[in-house]
């Protein structure tokens, strides 16, 4: 049997096939747009008619990796869209399909996945990518090959200055929106003098750069920074240093596996001093994870986690409340956090915008495909007065993010952990 | 013409025992190294050559492979660093385990310097190459005194502090989100600033690595190579200075890889420190395995099979992705063990020396498969059993 | 660093060190009778923990129980490991079979996700109660559990090898293959059985963490790398010093965050504990090299 056909000439043969077949089925969308030659010389390939093409939307997300749960929330979330719009009827009749990809939160690797959705399979916009460092990347691919993209990352350097990043856009508010929060009440709180503890991995080194620049601002000095590595299996030697300084509270700028962790080697050790996190944080699992020592915890997050207490003339509590009850029904109690908001923000806004799309442009042809991302492009750039799960959003081609930062109900909170519930902080 | 190239393929006496052949014409007439057409008797190998070399000069021109412009770049930059990689560990039998490193002191020496102090690209890869040619110097010699595992847990724990090393100059240039912006590499005021066009700078590169390292394998340093490959007490013996030697290689390969990350720097929007970690480093050692470490052209095919497989044929994928990957990779190295390369060399020829047989090949297997399973399933009833029921 | 956080440091590093010795038992096991580096070490850790999750959680097993079966059922899955992939190949080199182990690894670190998701899971503590203060230092229970296990595992391992016909057949393997086939050692059943110790040896390790380090997919790879290093240490032969490599390395990350100030920040506790290593190694090699030029 082994030497039936010299088994290794066999594999490779089986290998050959398969890859074939998994090129062949990638490639299907290849046919949609061949070079103007071709279709002069090939028979004419029947277009869709317009009433049934697909809209195809790409996204760029960090399935995996140490962004997984920031993206993963964010996966679900263009899924459950997607069943939603192509339940009723789809965009004016036409399916909506969103193509995702996992980048694990690596930007060499995002850099070549937008390069496959631009030129394999032909999409209109770009959603994503989750991290800032793989969004600066797609930005400036984005800015060369003129697809819009609407980010789901952090930093603000994605859509400023506008005349380098005319392409580039984002829903989540940046870290330094979230400080101008948090600060002014860990200064309330009569603290001048913070340790930061912060991982190692791009969004705590991005927290560490972000909290460093803002403390002087707010008269608070950082008298301690400590940094451990996301698979580190214990912090108590950095929390233990951090006993031997003066600091009246803990920062702590992770994802949640590290910061329940933290919290749980605070308590290991009998730290009680005030326990402040990132947003990064605001997720289900970390209650899960750290359990008792997750109570007393204060971050500045979005509203999506106290959807419940927000006042009822809030015009974002619609949008909160109906994506909340939604995407738990479908994952469950409790999980519905800001990351997937995010996401939500970002199909909410190109939605209208290809509800208005030509419907005469034909998108297998190269000409239209550009027109059609330009038209989407100028589209989102009229966003007014959306209200997302992030804020109240109004976009202009001079402001990309277009969050509304003097409304009066505010989009960043304080909310703190009581009794495993995430509570509405008010002053 | 066809008359006489039939002739020259089918054997005439082939099957005739009572013919008496000396015994160097027993074999099939057919050439295994060459093809004879008339008069002309060309290489297999140049043919293959050929064939290569007009595909990928091809391949970006075409409607179909033009669009995956990206991951063939991808592809030739990590064969470059497999080059390097291959001639360390299968020539001097060294394995590296912080391969990535080297890779990713290129990438931000070259990237940094060309960004922040406006160095020309082309200089900045050049001094790259130097700086860690002058570290794998350094360290080469202290290291390579050591054996077996302790040089693999060397090689790691360097990889390891070179990748603290990355993360914390992120912050200290103010780039925590990654380094970004990298100008790109051009002659005069023509700019790589396409992937089109920067497929052809990579693999001219390439092409010129794998010449450059052909002559070295085939030259006084590779005979030397090979034989601390196969004995090293019995080279260190005639005088071949062992660990000379192994640190020339080290270095070599060091500097592959930071042409390679230089390249990388130049080609990608932005770069951060996870493509230098541990496991970037395990991957390009699977990457070396599986092309096989016998022969530099292996580093081809391992480069090109992860790569096409991470980055285009399991990206459909997502979540499933690492189970098929490491299906693959599991049933390749059982299947394949000397890598694929030298599979596809042994396939090519066992193809060549038996495929006139293959139909009685074929016919001959048919008719014994049968009887080799009922002989098993015989066996697997015990033989009280089996003789009661006899008549 | 002051006195009375320095027991603090030590402990910690202790327990810290007792992980890394407990994985670099598997290792040491695996390559002292078949040469070959198992990178799916970690994953018999994650695996054992998780499985403990599922069976405390899903299966509502009580804790004993549920720990007894999840270290059998990895148990298994390494057995099957060694039979499916590693026996399989038999033309392959060492270096292939280490790509066989890395592609294992890769296989269930996959399927892990799958089943389990992202989310790291979180298990009971053995004894409940609050953490102990003793001479200045704040030790949890489980902590104490670890440590304690990673003692008796490695007292057990070394009377194994030391005084039951199996555990000095594998030695035999380990010091010569050759050899140990004349005399009628099986060299695959040898195999197999290495690979049921690191499996459980891993497993163990993976239930009595998961209590206090919550496991999820991708845990093992972290944990791999530092067993790895403690392994090394103990020069992928001898279980003792193993261990005394696993728990200076956790001991010497611990000191390097105590001492750390200014610029040379807790980030480079990776760097000094690796230096360290590279110290040992180098005198290590220095006197095997000595020993080896003097017989």
């Amino acid at each position: 049997m082994r030497k039936y056909f010299k088994s290794s000439l066999f594999v490779l043969m089986a290998i050959a096939l398969v890859s074939m077949c998994a090129i062949g089925c990638g490639s299907k969308e290849e046919k949609a747009t061949p070079t103007p030659t071709a279709t002069a010389i090939l028979t004419p390939t029947p277009t869709a008619t317009a009433a049934t093409e697909t809209y195809k939307i790409g996204a760029i997300v960090a399935l995996t990796g140490t962004y997984a749960n920031l993206g993963i929330p964010e996966g679900n979330t263009i899924d459950m869209f997607v069943d939603q719009i192509n339940a009723n009827g789809g965009i004016n009749g036409h399916p909506l399909e969103v193509i995702v990809y996992d980048d694990g939160g690596v930007a060499s690797t995002a850099a070549t996945l937008a390069n496959r959705l631009l030129e394999q399979d032909n999409v209109l916009a770009i959603i994503g990518p989750t991290t800032t460092g793989s969004s600066i990347g797609v930005a400036d691919f984005a800015e060369v090959n003129e697809i819009p993209l609407i980010s789901m990352c952090g930093a603000i350097s994605i859509v400023t200055p506008v005349e380098n990043r005319s392409w580039s856009f984002k829903t989540p508010p940046s870290e330094y929106q979230v400080l101008d929060m948090l600060f002014p009440y860990i200064v309330s709180q009569n603290i001048s003098k913070i340790a930061l503890i912060h991982s190692t991995s791009g969004w705590g080194m991005a927290g560490k750069a972000a909290c460093t620049a803002e403390a002087a601002k707010f008269n608070l000095s950082i008298v301690d920074t400590q940094s451990y590595a996301p698979e580190d299996v214990t912090m108590q030697s950095q929390l233990t240093h951090i006993q031997g300084t003066d600091a009246q509270a803990v920062m702590c700028w992770d994802t949640e596996k590290g910061s329940a962790l933290v919290a749980m080697d605070m308590k290991t050790l009998g730290i009680d001093l005030p326990f402040f996190c990132s947003h990064g944080i605001a997720n289900k699992g970390y209650m899960d994870q750290a359990g008792d020592a997750a109570d007393g915890t204060v971050i500045a997050a979005g509203k999506i986690l106290i959807a419940n207490e927000v006042e009822e003339d809030d015009p974002q509590k619609d949008v909160l409340t109906q994506y909340k009850a939604d995407y738990e029904a479908i994952y469950g109690e409790g999980t519905a956090n800001t990351f997937g908001g995010h996401a939500l923000d970002a199909l909410n806004i190109l939605v209208p915008v290809l509800e208005n799309l030509d419907e005469n442009l034909d998108l297998t042809q190269s000409d239209d495909l550009a027109l059609a991302r330009a038209d989407i492009r100028d589209g989102i750039e009229q966003t007014t007065n959306y209200a997302g799960t992030g804020g109240i959003y109004t976009m202009s081609p001079t402001d990309h993010l277009g969050i509304q930062t003097n409304t009066s109900y505010g989009f960043i909170v304080l909310i703190k952990v009581l009794d495993g519930q995430w509570t509405w902080l008010k002053e | 013409m066809l008359g006489k190239l039939k002739n020259k393929l089918v054997p005439s006496n082939k099957h005739d025992p009572s013919v008496e052949k000396p015994t160097a014409q027993r074999h099939s007439p057919i050439s295994i190294t060459q093809l004879k057409i008339g008069k002309i008797s060309i290489r297999w190998t140049y043919i293959a050559v050929a064939m290569l070399l007009t595909f990928f000069i091809l391949a970006p021109f075409s409607w179909f492979l033009g669009k995956y412009n990206f991951v063939m770049i991808s592809m030739g930059i990590n064969t470059i660093v497999i080059v390097g990689l291959c001639l360390l560990m299968g020539y001097t039998g060294q394995v590296s385990l912080g391969q990535a490193a080297y890779f990713g002191i290129g990438a931000y020496f070259s990237g940094y310097l060309s960004k922040s102090y406006d160095v020309n690209p082309w200089l900045a890869m050049l001094i790259a190459a130097i700086a860690t040619g002058a570290f794998a110097y350094i360290i080469g010699y202290p290291i390579f005194k050591l054996r077996g595992n302790y040089l693999a847990m060397a090689t790691l724990a360097i990889g390891l502090i070179m990748v603290t090393f990355f993360k914390q100059w992120d912050v200290y240039t103010d780039h925590a989100e990654g380094l970004s912006g990298i100008p790109f590499l051009s002659i005069g005021g023509f700019a790589f600033n396409t992937p089109f066009r920067r497929y052809f700078l990579v693999w001219a590169f390439c092409l010129f690595i794998l010449l450059i390292s052909q002559n070295i394998v085939r030259s006084r340093t590779g005979r030397a190579l090979r034989a601390i490959h196969g004995n090293e007490a019995a080279a260190e013996s005639i005088g071949i200075n062992v660990t000379q030697f192994k640190v020339k290689v080290f270095v070599l390969s060091a500097v592959y890889a930071s042409l390679a990350g230089s390249l990388f720097a130049h080609h990608m929007p932005s770069i951060g420190p996870q493509p230098f970690d541990f496991l970037a480093s395990v991957k390009l050692v699977v990457m070396a395995v599986i092309g096989g470490l016998a022969s530099i052209w292996g580093a081809i095919f391992g480069a090109g099979t992860i790569t096409i497989l991470s980055e285009d044929l399991l990206v459909r994928l997502t979540q499933l992705a690492p189970v098929a990957y490491g299906l693959i990779l599991v049933i390749v190295m059982i299947f394949m063990p000397q890598g694929v390369f030298v599979a596809l060399k042994s396939s090519a020829k066992w193809l060549q020396v038996n495929w006139i047989n293959l139909p009685a090949i074929m016919n001959r297997k048919r008719k014994e498969f049968p009887s080799q399973m009922k002989n098993r399933m015989i066996r697997l009833v015990p033989a009280r059993l089996w003789r009661k029921s006899e008549p | 660093m002051s006195a009375e956080h320095f027991f603090q440091y030590l402990v910690t590093g202790l327990y810290q060190g007792s992980i890394y010795a407990l994985v670099g038992l598997g290792f040491t096991m695996i390559y002292a009778v078949t040469q070959i580096i198992n990178f799916a070490q970690g994953e018999f850790v994650m695996l054992g923990g998780m499985l403990s999750f599922t069976l405390i959680n899903s299966a509502k097993l009580p804790m004993p129980l549920a720990i007894i079966l999840s270290v059998i059922a990895t148990a298994i899955i390494g057995g099957i490991m060694y039979l499916l992939a590693i026996r399989t190949a038999k033309k392959a080199s060492i270096v292939s079979l280490i790509i066989v182990t890395i592609g294992v690894s890769i296989f269930i670190r996959g399927i892990a996700s799958e089943i389990w998701g992202i989310e790291p899971v979180h298990t009971p503590a053995f004894s409940s109660g609050a953490p102990i203060l003793f001479w200045g230092a704040h030790i949890q229970r489980q902590e104490l559990w670890i440590i304690g296990t990673t003692v008796v595992a490695t007292i057990l391992l070394h009377l194994f090898l030391r005084y039951t016909m199996i555990g000095k057949a594998l030695k035999a393997c380990s010091v010569n293959p050759e050899a140990a086939g004349l005399v009628g050692i099986n060299a695959k059943s040898m195999a197999l059985i290495a690979f049921f110790i690191a499996a459980i040896l891993g497993s163990i390790g993976g239930v009595v963490l998961a209590p206090v380090l919550p496991i999820s997919y991708e845990t093992g790879v972290g944990l791999a790398l530092r067993g790895f290093i403690a392994a090394s240490i103990g020069g992928f032969q001898s279980p003792i010093i193993t261990v005394v490599g696993g728990v200076l390395l956790g001991i010497v990350e611990s000191i390097a965050i105590g001492v750390s100030w200014g610029p040379f920040s807790s980030a480079y506790k990776d760097v000094i504990a690796l230096l360290v290593l590279l110290a040992i190694l180098l005198i290590r090699s220095g006197k095997l090299a000595s020993e080896e030029r003097a017989s």
